[in-house]
C-alpha cells in the first residue's frame, strides 16, 4: 500500500513512465491503483518517430505489470516522509 | 475494484470505464497493435473490443487487418491508449498496402534481422572489440 499512497501524492505531476518493452511515455499522472496500473494524461512519446502508432494518442491506461521506472520530478516528494512512511511500514511488517 | 465504481471511486480510480465505447489502440506483449471500440473490461484489464483490427506497421508500410470482435487476456496488455479523433493516427508519409504485401515485408524485414544475428554470430570467433 506504501507505493500506491506514494503515487497517490504524485497525481497532477508531470512523470515519464518507461515500460518494459523500452517505450518511454511522459505525461501527467492522472490516477493510480492498488495494482499500480497508471492513467496518464497529455502523454507524449519520448522516441516518437520510433513509435509512429502513438502518434494520435493523447491519453492511456498504462498495467502496472508491464512497468519497468516511473521517473519523477526530483522535487516530486518529500523525500523524509516517505522516508519514516517506509520505516513505520517495515516496523509493522 | 469488484464492484462498480461509485461516484467517490471516480477520482482517483485507473477504471476503464471512461474509455467504454471509445476507439483505442491496445498494445500487446508480443508487440502487436489492435484497434477498436472497448465494449468490456474487467479488473484484470481483460477487454472486449468490437470491430478490432491489426495494424501491422513495417517501415513506412502499414496494413489494417480485420479480425472482428475480440476478447483479450489482460496479462498480454502492455497500454490502452484513447485515440485522438481530431489527430492523425499516423504520420502522414506512411503509405497503406495490401495484406499479402504487409506479409512480405514482414518476412523480408525477419530475414533481414535473421541474416545480421547470424552474420554477427559468424563474426564472434574474430574477438574484435
Amino acid at each position: 500500500m506504501l507505493f500506491f499512497s506514494y503515487f497517490k501524492e504524485l497525481v497532477g505531476k508531470e512523470v515519464t513512465v518507461e515500460l518494459k518493452n523500452d517505450l518511454e511515455i511522459r505525461g501527467t499522472l492522472h490516477s493510480v491503483d492498488q495494482y499500480l496500473n497508471i492513467k496518464l494524461e497529455n502523454t507524449r512519446v519520448v522516441d516518437q518517430d520510433k513509435y509512429p502508432h502513438m502518434l494520435s494518442v493523447r491519453n492511456c491506461f498504462i498495467r502496472g505489470s508491464v512497468v519497468r521506472y516511473v521517473q519523477l520530478p526530483p522535487d516530486g516528494v518529500d523525500i523524509d516522509i516517505l522516508h519514516d512512511a517506509t520505516r513505520r511500514e517495515a516496523r509493522g511488517a | 475494484m469488484s464492484s462498480w465504481a461509485g461516484p467517490e471511486d471516480v477520482f482517483l480510480s485507473t477504471s476503464l470505464a471512461s474509455y467504454l465505447d471509445k476507439k483505442l489502440l491496445v498494445l500487446l506483449r508480443d508487440g502487436r497493435k489492435l484497434l477498436g471500440i472497448l465494449r468490456s473490461f474487467d479488473q484484470f484489464a481483460n477487454a472486449v473490443l468490437e470491430g478490432a483490427c491489426e495494424r501491422v506497421i513495417v517501415g513506412d508500410l502499414y496494413c489494417d487487418i480485420p479480425l472482428g470482435l475480440y476478447v483479450i487476456r489482460g496479462e498480454n496488455v502492455v497500454l490502452i491508449g484513447e485515440l485522438d479523433l481530431e489527430k492523425e493516427e499516423l504520420p502522414a508519409h506512411m503509405i497503406s498496402v495490401s495484406a499479402t504485401e504487409i506479409r512480405r515485408a514482414q518476412k523480408a524485414e525477419r530475414d533481414a534481422t535473421d541474416l545480421k544475428g547470424s552474420m554477427r554470430k559468424r563474426m564472434e570467433f574474430l574477438d574484435l572489440d
